[in-house]
């Protein structure tokens, strides 16, 4: 029996982060392309007075309840930051930290105020708000989840077309008659929802890389907005069920934490090994560059050097070779030089041009274009 | 007054302080949000160095906050340079990502320490006080956070003095601060290790959520309010100051959480700025506006009186009801313009007709000039 409440416990955490990684990966997508990554956590904080206001309200702790305070709170702080920037000189970022900040603050004065006034409120209900429980979802919560994330995914498949368009040209948008303000309401709302679905299993703080760490890494691997959305939502979805199998298993893991760090890693990989932008990538190239560019110099000065010294056999010291645009690493360039035959090593130690590498050199050069 | 008042008056006024003046800079570099995520990630730093001297008030834990808020920084402009992740998106990844490690030590390795993750955020200055005082030869000189916290606002304080000339100019010119010799790249990391110092100062008494309101929200409303730098450091810390008190207070009213009354009153504090300020404020900049519209109705009257004027057309067109006709104005507005113009003496009224005084053509050519 007892196996079976962890095994159900562990589903319904899984079934969860998994909603959650999906709705927060696809909807990311669009807030970091279009630069609100930190609007993400901005909103997050501020929900936290909507929750508080939700629960005194109704004294109701159904999820469905908080999450439409949480979202009615994170709207309107999305409102005043922009507000406050269209209005003012103060800049985005401080709009957001002020916002952030002192919702967050009126939330804290209203979970206490809660606790003082309220009969049996407990901190525990209202708290998992702001670590996130994820180990506390129930089967109404996962329902829920499931319900705002397929009907926001729905929302986002029906005007793919044209939030495609207003996250890239958004100008363009509006000259060919796009309701562009409606639909920027639209496409927040969305994020909004997105966010305040997915406190419940992260939390406040967490919930930013949710929004914008799967995305991250989905826009290593692909240059096109569809995959890059499917992409996220996987990404999203792989590291939810990562991170909620892995609490399960290791002792004193926190769900939450879990999932971030799985998230993480999946960034990172993608940073490192991605095909076209991977940095591990970038360096293979760039070193395999830099040693074609070696050989390239190299031997162009033999070419040069043994044009002054009619001689054929007449050998240059490495010395030489270096000062000339050799560089350090003169000498391993000239064992390759060797070793493909287009160069050898005298008695005396000094290098001289075959005649194989003479042709090697000119080659270069014509294909250089020099 | 009962002296535990006194005392936590004096920290949240320090601690106020404290915040307001790096938190200027901030304000003014755009930095506002790595505070949010520097005073998030000294988690990290904190627990794991309370794992390695099992203290809680170690000096040691300081410095750990200091270098974790400066590998933040670091790592954000880290991913930010490979131009792989923007820079909002690295810091969305980097904060959650120490928060969440900070947050698995704490609760594997630090589960029965007093390093509750709950403080991080919430902070509790009545904790502040009882916990932990200064005891010298056995007289009791007050709770610890306030030197703490004292010793923050006297290193904020020396090294704005000290620096103020190369703190202006890389936060108003970085290039000519480079280009005379000056590093702004040291002064950056300077400025965001006092920001790590302050905040786990801080965090032990207010919580991390509030440091960000103290360092964003006065600066923000001083911004609205001055353009001299040093104007603008010392709106801060009065703004800065009277939100504290003035949450204090509040909190003491309403039984609540001392540091989200501090971080509310922060809030309502810059919204009363916002409202009110002299020449940036919305009800200033509105009834600028409302004036400059009528005397661009003015001008714009002036200027029609004047091109007919003299003509054979005048009788008709230098008239109150023409000017519905030609100008589009509905008649209330003509008239209510006429009025104002009649009484700056630029207009004569006569049965009707309108003549121009040497004022009102005076006015006229100007315009047209200009």
């Amino acid at each position: 029996m007892n196996a079976f409440a962890e095994h159900y416990t562990l589903i319904m955490v899984a079934l969860g982060s998994a909603a959650l990684g999906v709705v927060s990966g696809a909807l990311g997508t669009f807030a970091v392309l279009r630069k609100q990554s930190l609007l993400g956590d901005a909103v997050s904080h501020a929900a936290l007075p909507g929750i508080a206001l939700a629960f005194l309200l109704t004294r109701q702790r159904s999820s469905l309840v908080i999450v439409c305070g949480a979202a009615v709170a994170g709207w309107i702080a999305t409102l005043l930051v922009l507000g406050i920037v269209r209005t003012t000189r103060v800049k985005y970022d401080s709009a957001l930290g002020l916002v952030l900040s002192v919702f967050f603050g009126l939330g804290l004065m209203l979970l206490t105020l809660i606790q003082n006034r309220v009969r049996d409120a407990g901190q525990s209900g209202l708290d998992k708000f702001l670590f996130g429980q994820a180990a506390a979802l129930l089967v109404e919560d996962v329902v829920s989840m499931a319900a705002l994330g397929v009907a926001a995914l729905l929302v986002l498949l029906g005007l793919w077309k044209e939030f495609k368009l207003l996250s890239f040209d958004p100008d363009f948008a509006t000259s060919i008659g796009y309701p562009v303000r409606l639909l920027d309401v639209l496409l927040t709302s969305l994020l909004v929802v997105a966010i305040v679905t997915g406190l419940q299993t992260v939390g406040v703080v967490l919930m930013s890389a949710m929004i914008v760490a799967p995305a991250a890494a989905a826009r290593q691997w692909t240059d096109r907005l569809g995959r890059m959305v499917i992409l996220a939502a996987l990404f999203g979805a792989a590291a939810g069920v990562g991170g909620a199998v892995l609490s399960s298993r290791v002792a004193k893991l926190p769900t939450g934490p879990t999932i971030v760090l799985c998230v993480s890693g999946i960034v990172v990989v993608s940073l490192l090994f991605a095909p076209n932008r991977g940095l591990v990538w970038a360096a293979v190239y760039q070193r395999r560059n830099r040693r074609q560019l070696r050989l390239d110099a190299v031997l162009a000065d033999l070419v040069e050097l043994s044009r002054h010294h009619p001689g054929r056999e007449h050998g240059h010291a490495a010395a030489v070779l270096q000062a000339m645009s050799g560089g350090r690493a003169v000498e391993r360039t000239l064992d390759e030089l060797r070793v493909r035959g287009w160069a050898w090593r005298d008695a005396a130690g000094e290098w001289v041009l075959t005649d194989a590498g003479r042709d090697e050199a000119i080659r270069r050069a014509e294909a250089r274009g020099t | 007054m009962i002296r535990q008042q006194v005392e936590i008056q004096l920290i949240a006024a320090v601690v106020a302080a404290a915040c307001a003046l790096p938190g200027v800079f901030l304000v003014l570099r755009r930095l506002a949000l790595l505070s949010d995520a520097i005073s998030h990630t000294i988690l990290f730093g904190i627990a794991a160095a309370f794992l390695v001297v099992r203290d809680l008030g170690s000096p040691w834990l300081l410095l750990a906050a200091a270098l974790t808020g400066l590998a933040t920084v670091s790592l954000v402009e880290l991913l930010h340079r490979t131009r792989l992740v923007r820079e909002d998106a690295a810091i969305g990844l980097v904060f959650p990502l120490l928060f969440s490690l900070g947050v698995i030590l704490v609760s594997r390795y630090a589960d029965s320490a007093h390093l509750d993750v709950d403080a991080v955020l919430k902070g509790e200055l009545v904790l502040a006080v009882w916990d932990r005082r200064m005891q010298f030869h056995g007289y009791d000189l007050g709770p610890q956070t306030l030197y703490v916290m004292a010793a923050a606002l006297v290193l904020n304080i020396v090294f704005v003095a000290v620096f103020y000339k190369e703190l202006k100019l890389a936060t108003f010119d970085a290039a000519l601060a480079a280009a005379l010799g000056f590093s702004p790249a040291l002064l950056h990391y300077a400025l965001m290790a006092l920001v790590s110092i302050t905040a786990v100062g801080a965090f032990d008494a207010v919580g991390s959520v509030l440091v960000v309101a103290l360092m964003i929200a006065p600066p923000a409303a001083a911004y609205l309010l001055t353009d001299r730098l040093s104007r603008m450091l010392l709106w801060s810390l009065a703004l800065g100051i009277v939100s504290a008190e003035a949450g204090y207070w509040l909190a003491h009213f309403l039984n609540v959480s001392i540091a989200g009354a501090m971080a509310t009153m922060s809030g309502v504090v810059f919204g009363v700025v916002f409202l009110t300020a002299p020449a940036r404020g919305f009800v200033a900049v509105a009834l600028r506006r409302a004036r400059q519209r009528w005397e661009f109705a003015q001008a714009l009257l002036a200027v029609h009186l004047h091109h007919h004027e003299g003509l054979p057309e005048a009788a008709q067109e230098c008239r109150i009801e023409h000017l519905h006709e030609h100008l589009r104005w509905q008649p209330a507005f003509a008239a209510r313009v006429v009025r104002q113009a009649e009484r700056r003496g630029l207009v004569r009224r006569d049965d009707g007709h309108l003549a121009l005084t040497p004022l009102g053509r005076e006015l006229a050519r100007d315009t047209l000039v200009r």
